[in-house]
């Protein structure tokens, strides 16, 4: 193709207003000017692909999953805290159970990869929604892109809630209401069905950057806000649409016992081992608003002394030549 | 063929340098990063709210070198050595508990300093060249603007010829590092770390606003992969908790 040819059929038809009428000086004038302030030049960001999670932060929540009763850093009021005592991860067992979705607030924070893909209008050709995926346990979450409301808030609630969305420059904001209550964290915190996520979803380069901010005015007394990272991994195939989820019985023993698992209040006996096992205060390991900002440090100072040497969930590196201990065992691999 | 290949030329040279290219990246810039903001820690609260216990390395892809580095680690001898600082450099310091306080030097020159050890990092815009000189712990930072492409707003109109991006994020890029700690409690990186990040700025939902860093670590040396993270400030309407205390390879 020759030069004329590029600048009549590629260059022309993007910025109509240079000519190959004009003289090869405004040409080149025109040019610069146009590419000067069509930075970068192609449509709107694509973020559609399978999005590998990064191992480089929510260590031991994505790893072996959080410790029973710790909520440092996590701005719960005293029903949150209450309910999240009151949690026995057997419960995980009940049939009722083996099979219900986390919340959307678990697909922004992985641990598993990210799928999304967008629905286009066939004959607009425009994007009407983007969509969700983050594995077996987890609902889609479509976004809706065409400007429809928000239903009632008296309309059905599901696990993936309901979900609009619209850009802002090269920033998706989302915002998602309707949702089930479900677990705000993996030990046991919960969010009511009164809560909401918004997210903000940039690309930069194969890096997928999300800001997740959860409000609840049942469990919170300010945002949750969590941010993550993804990177884009080109090989994958990743289903878009996850298998059934098939029921297990992680504990055997409670088959036809009619026990529901669960610890009235004041009675969790695993409700001071977080802060034990790490030298803490109780007040931190029970959570607040006020644990999440550097003044909270204050508190600590004079009575917190690191443990002699870490013995529990020490690393998650996958270097295999480093041997350290991996989860709750002690042991050495 | 040369009208083509100056077109080509053009191409890489806007799409990659046009931020770089701005006399005054203060009246270039397409968010406002200045005033008082304060860290959120919410993951790996243990990790990075107070010092973590020696050999707690979760979350970090140390190799086996940065593990026996680490599990010598003796905050007594950095202090006698006058090294409280190690764990302050500028690969460690945003995901510590620290208020930012952001400012302009001077049209080309973002400065963003910390109350946590009382640390200045410099983010230089343009042609800006880093001084000879032994490292520092804040290393030699060069910034750009990325302004952002493609819709322009909510109704997902084009933006028109001549109308300024009112939408786009910060990248940095830091080299020549004082050597130092990922973390308090010992985990090195070495002098050929390199950290790369992208600043965002959103607008939350209750009016707030929220600084978004994704951060990358390079450092071949002590680290199995690139550590990449996120880290969440909060604005703050004045400097009413600003609180300078110098380093401690301690607390």
């Amino acid at each position: 193709m020759g030069s004329d040819t590029v600048l009549g059929e590629v260059v022309e038809p993007m910025f109509p207003f240079i000519r190959r009428s004009a003289g090869p000086g405004l040409r080149a004038v025109s040019l610069w000017a146009a590419l000067l302030v069509t930075v970068p030049l192609f449509g709107q960001t694509d973020i559609a692909g399978v999005w590998a999670f990064i191992a480089g932060q929510y260590g031991q929540e994505n790893g072996n999953g959080s410790e029973l009763a710790d909520y440092t850093g996590i701005p719960i009021n005293d029903e949150g805290r209450a309910v999240g005592l009151s949690f026995s991860p057997t419960m995980w067992s009940e049939p009722g159970r083996q099979c219900q979705f986390y919340s959307p607030r678990y697909i922004s924070t992985g641990p598993f990869a990210l799928t999304i893909w967008n629905d286009i209008d066939p004959v607009t050709g425009r994007v009407i929604a983007w969509n969700m995926n983050a594995w077996i346990d987890k609902d889609i979450v479509t976004i809706w892109m065409d400007g429809r409301p928000h239903p009632s808030p008296n309309a059905f609630h599901s696990f993936g809630g309901f979900t609009t969305g619209a850009w802002e420059g090269d920033t998706l904001v989302t915002r998602t209401t309707h949702m089930k209550w479900s677990y705000l964290r993996i030990n046991g915190l919960q969010h009511s069905d009164r809560a909401t996520l918004t997210q903000y979803i940039v690309r930069h380069g194969n890096l997928l950057s999300v800001m997740a901010y959860f409000e609840d005015p049942v469990f919170l007394t300010e945002p949750y806000v969590l941010t993550s990272v993804w990177e884009l991994n080109p090989k994958a195939n990743g289903p878009r649409f996850p298998p059934a989820c098939e029921p297990i019985n992680e504990s055997p023993r409670l088959e036809d016992t009619s026990i529901v698992p669960h610890y009235l209040p004041d009675r969790n006996p695993f409700a001071n081992d977080f802060a034990k096992y790490y030298n803490l205060p109780l007040e931190a390991a029970q959570g607040s608003a006020e644990t999440m900002y550097p003044e909270f440090r204050k508190k600590l100072k004079d009575v917190y002394v690191p443990p002699q040497k870490c013995v529990r969930y020490c690393c998650d590196t996958r270097d295999p030549a480093v041997k350290c201990i991996r989860d709750g065992t002690g042991i050495v691999r | 063929m040369t009208r083509l290949a100056a077109f080509v030329s053009s191409l890489c040279f806007c799409s990659c340098g046009f931020a770089q290219s701005e006399l005054d990246a203060r009246a270039a810039a397409p968010i406002d990063l200045s005033g008082y903001w304060v860290t959120i820690i919410t993951p790996d609260w243990r990790e990075r709210m107070v010092t973590p216990a020696k050999g707690d390395y979760l979350a970090v892809p140390i190799n086996a070198a940065a593990q026996k580095v680490a599990d010598a680690w003796d905050p007594a001898r950095d202090e006698a050595a006058g090294e409280q600082c190690r764990s302050y450099g500028a690969p460690a310091l945003m995901a510590t508990p620290t208020r930012l306080h952001i400012t302009w030097q001077d049209a080309n020159t973002l400065k963003v300093e910390t109350d946590y050890g009382m640390q200045t990092r410099l983010l230089h815009f343009g042609n800006w060249k880093a001084p000879a000189g032994p490292a520092t712990w804040q290393g030699d930072s060069t910034a750009a603007w990325e302004l952002a492409g493609g819709v322009a707003g909510p109704r997902g109109r084009d933006r028109t010829p001549g109308e300024r991006s009112k939408f786009g994020n910060l990248t940095v890029d830091t080299t020549h590092i004082r050597p130092g700690y990922l973390r308090k409690n010992g985990i090195p990186y070495s002098a050929n770390a390199r950290v790369t990040e992208y600043w965002d700025l959103f607008n939350g939902p209750n009016g707030d606003q929220r600084i978004m860093i994704t951060q990358q670590v390079e450092d071949p040396q002590y680290l199995w992969r690139t550590w990449i993270t996120t880290l969440n400030f909060k604005k703050e309407s004045d400097g009413a908790k600003w609180d300078p205390t110098p380093c401690s390879a301690r607390w």
